[in-house]
């Protein structure tokens, strides 16, 4: 285990920024979006936006999820290879009005890396607002359990138990190791471009393998599923939290880093979209809860 | 019988001259109202078909005339008015002048409520969609009669569309409508009613219809000059159709085992008319002589309606709405009710029902289930309901029948799917492990099949029951015995009871599912082993039907498709397929095989 980890102020504020950056990102593409957009121009318009204000790294590079692609429906939800799949590439598929799409961006600022996830849609759809509601019990929920110290693997099914009341299907399970989150590592700060081979960040992947390998020798896993290799308590450290719901051909998800410390849990900031959006749909207390 | 003498008796006979015709006409109900009175009772005035005269409604104008004033007359040529002699005395401009001269008669102010049937409702089409009668007719109800000029847009449409599937229809009709070539043959129609064709007519109708009665006193004249009214109006109508709209709310009532006018000839009707209902009732033509209680009904709840009383839900769900997406309405108008309602199997056949329009109620012992599907299916555009109920409690389940049965009407589709899981040696199974398993898995099965049943006949649905078994009813284990013989009784029972409902055309399925992956696993009581050891077994079952990965999705796919297809039996999933296979080829394997113990 990787004992002794305390969160640096310092620290904290750089993720902060970099997850604020990411959202800030989310939003103002958001607002850019039209009907009769690819899912590829999103992305690049996404990615623009991000080098212009200052990333110069990412966990990977933007996704951009139209229609019932942001359930993972047709050959996107393909689970075979582990979750590798083309499908979830960008694609040609065009935004029309009342279509949900989902935005998710993984920026390093300083080498602090995030990563987000952003629902919405042009127009009005009631499946997408339920879900978006709903996900709120989810953030409750995680939250809840981490701060018990319960195990990794049981709160993943305990995700799962939730989905399966609420009627959704857990779309999370599509992306690659099924995982609900995985860790984001500090990098080294500097002012150079780097790499991404397949749309993923080479340094950041770099890290995340050696936290594998770590966890191994350690007994624990930066891959937070529901499969027995998260089988331990929450890690000290930064997880980006994924939890992605589908129902029919309409998914949300929302993405935010949650600090584990020794002893203790928090969200990274609470100044993100999803939470305002539920404070302005009156969703208290349970918004003020999460 | 004695109803239909009484309320002959209470009738006041009335001769009412249109041109130079004389209608006779019989007023049932309250007859103190007269002109100078303003009558408070809405008026119904009922026309009838060829080759009948008023009396084809003598089942119906008991019940009506106790709520309604009730107009039932002789159109011309039929049983006591009288009968012009030239065929173009019969074109429908002067049967409308005619129904215009009876309303005028016997309602001067009021607008009636017109019911009609056959060529009384060809008539009335012409009534509600032309100017003369215009703000005099309230709603109207046909049975079994179309518009002659919707039918000729309707056969240029399909004509015009050149799809060898529209043109098929188009024959389909022409080959129910034989009989109208046939009145069309100089002397050949009217001689056969003056050979006898009247004596026999009753036993025609029994015979393929299955009504009994007696012939009316004027059936053989009624035959032989009906007639006139196919040659006066068919060829000149189908050939060059008029548009015909209405702005009076219709309710069709549609025989949909009639033998004499097509289903798909009501197609598209909503372009014609801004408010229509539509009702089906699996019987033959005569609606009115084979379910007059229907008839009655469904009048009664559409007079009440129009006359600004609340739309009762299933009048309301038989609202034919256009606009909605096409190919997304399969069951609209369909009220659906699904036990097991709130998770699963259950969850997911409701939730497939309700996008395709049906309007749907969700069964649950866990009642905040069962309402959380009815918010899924509301989601999906649905009206949905959610009820708690204990499928095996006999009295819960009379109420919960009765509540369906006065708040929504009989249902189109039932889903018995709640059961629960149980596995264990047989000896290992108390008494009441077996009697906790039957009571949901078998009692509840035959609680809904019975009582919803019961209200598919009375209601003339041509419904389904859909009996969600599982592979195990024919794959003995002795790990399974109480819950494999539960199931072998559901599909039993359903074998049975299809074959006592086929006459109804009550469609029964069964579905067996193999491996589905639900929360059955995490519930299935273990007999005979400690807590941790169930708890053991539950984990391993669960991560088994997981690595199966076949989903409840599945098996509410094969239940759709069983209920558009009239299926018997389904089978989900290739487990399903291979011990159904094993059971016949070889039950000696099969037997076998259930010695095996398989540890979870």
């Amino acid at each position: 285990m990787s004992k002794g980890w305390d969160p640096a102020i310092a620290d904290l504020d750089g993720f902060r920024e970099a997850q604020q950056l990411a959202y800030r990102c989310a939003e103002a593409i958001a607002d850019e979006l039209t009907p009769g957009m690819t899912e590829r121009e999103a992305a690049a318009l996404m990615q623009h936006w991000l080098t212009a204000n200052g990333a110069n790294d990412c966990f990977h590079q933007p996704f951009a999820w139209f229609g019932d692609r942001t359930a993972f429906r047709g050959f996107i939800g393909f689970r075979h290879f582990g979750g590798f799949n083309p499908a979830f590439y960008p694609g040609s598929r065009k935004l029309e009005e009342n279509m949900p799409y989902i935005l998710d961006c993984a920026p390093t600022l300083n080498g602090y890396t995030a990563d987000i996830g952003y629902s919405g849609c042009i127009g009005e759809n009631r499946i997408l607002d339920k879900l978006m509601d709903d996900l709120l019990e989810y953030r409750v929920l995680i939250l809840g359990l981490v701060k018990q110290r319960k195990q990794l693997s049981e709160i993943s099914q305990a995700v799962d138990r939730l989905c399966a009341k609420h009627g959704y299907e857990p779309r999370h399970k599509a992306y690659p190791f099924q995982v609900l989150a995985h860790r984001v590592e500090k990098l080294e700060a500097d002012e150079r471009k780097h790499r991404s081979v397949l749309n993923f960040g080479v340094r950041n992947i770099g890290k995340l393998v050696s936290d594998v390998a770590k966890g191994r020798r350690e007994g624990w896993s930066p891959l937070w599923s529901s499969g027995h290799a998260s089988d331990h308590p929450p890690t000290p450290g930064l997880w980006a939290v994924e939890p992605h719901l589908g129902f029919r051909g309409v998914g949300a998800k929302w993405e935010e880093l949650l600090v584990v410390t020794e002893e203790d849990a928090f969200w990274l900031d609470d100044d993100v979209p999803q939470v305002r959006r539920w404070l302005s749909r009156g969703l208290e207390p349970l918004a003020k809860a999460a | 019988m004695s109803t239909q003498i009484k309320a002959q008796a209470e009738a006041q006979t009335l001769r009412v001259r249109s041109g130079d015709v004389e209608l006779a006409v019989k007023v049932y109900g309250d007859t103190r109202q007269s002109a100078k009175q303003p009558a408070k009772q809405p008026v119904v005035v009922l026309v009838h078909g060829y080759p009948d005269s008023n009396h084809v409604w003598n089942k119906v104008v008991g019940p009506l005339s106790a709520r309604y004033r009730v107009v039932a007359y002789d159109v011309r040529g039929a049983g006591e008015s009288t009968v012009p002699t030239h065929t173009a005395a019969y074109e429908l401009e002067h049967l409308v002048a005619d129904l215009a001269a009876v309303v005028d008669a016997v309602s001067p102010e009021q607008p009636i409520h017109l019911v009609a049937h056959d060529w009384g409702s060809i008539q009335s089409w012409e009534a509600v969609s032309t100017e003369r009668l215009k703000g005099r007719i309230a709603s109207y109800t046909s049975i079994s009669g179309p518009s002659l000029d919707h039918a000729g847009y309707w056969v240029m449409q399909r004509l015009r569309s050149a799809a060898p599937g529209e043109i098929a229809k188009v024959a389909n009709q022409l080959m129910h409508s034989w009989y109208i070539g046939a009145f069309h043959l100089p002397l050949a129609a009217p001689l056969a009613w003056k050979l006898g064709l009247d004596q026999l007519w009753p036993k025609l109708l029994e015979r393929f219809e299955g009504i009994r009665g007696e012939s009316a006193p004027t059936q053989s004249s009624d035959g032989q000059h009906g007639v006139n009214l196919y040659r006066a109006n068919v060829a000149k109508r189908l050939l060059s159709p008029r548009e015909r709209r209405t702005s009076v709310p219709v309710q069709l009532v549609v025989p949909t085992r009639d033998r004499f006018v097509s289903l798909e000839l009501l197609e598209g009707l909503d372009q014609w008319v801004d408010e229509l209902w539509r009702r089906d009732v699996a019987a033959g033509h005569w609606l009115q002589l084979s379910h007059p209680e229907l008839v009655v009904r469904y009048v009664s709840e559409f007079v009440d309606f129009i006359e600004g009383g609340e739309e009762p839900a299933a009048l309301h769900r038989a609202r034919v709405r256009s606009g909605r997406k096409p190919g997304n309405n399969k069951y609209a108008g369909k009220l659906a009710i699904v036990t097991g309602g709130g998770s699963g199997i259950g969850r997911e056949t409701l939730l497939a029902l309700a996008e395709q329009g049906a309007e749907v109620v969700a069964a649950d012992i866990d009642l905040a289930a069962a309402q959380r599907s009815a918010e899924l299916a509301e989601l999906l555009g649905a009206t949905a309901h959610a009820r708690k109920v204990d499928v095996g409690d006999a009295k819960a389940m009379e109420a919960f029948a009765a509540w369906v049965a006065s708040e929504l009407g009989a249902p189109d589709i039932v889903v018995n799917n709640a059961g629960i899981g149980m596995a264990g040696n047989f000896l290992d199974t108390s008494t009441a492990d077996w009697e906790k398993i039957l009571h949901v898995n078998l009692w509840g099965v035959i609680h809904g099949s019975r009582l919803f049943g019961k209200q598919m006949v009375a209601a003339g649905k041509s419904g389904h029951i859909v009996n969600v078994a599982s592979a195990l009813a024919f794959a003995p284990s002795r790990m399974l015995a109480a819950y494999a013989t539960s199931k072998a009784a559901v599909a039993m029972l359903s074998d049975c009871l299809r074959a006592e409902l086929a006459d109804q055309g009550i469609h029964v399925v069964s579905v067996c599912p193999g491996v589905i992956d639900t929360s059955i696993t995490g519930n299935t009581r273990f007999v005979g082993v400690s807590e941790e050891e169930q708890k053991r077994r539950r984990d391993g079952a669960k991560k088994l039907y997981q690595r199966r990965n076949l989903k409840p999705q599945a098996v509410s796919a094969a239940i759709l498709k069983a209920i558009d297809n009239n299926r018997q039996e389904v089978l989900v999933g290739s487990e399903a397929h291979g011990a159904r296979l094993l059971s016949r080829l070889s039950p000696k394997l099969s037997r076998r095989l259930a010695r095996m113990e398989l540890s979870f």
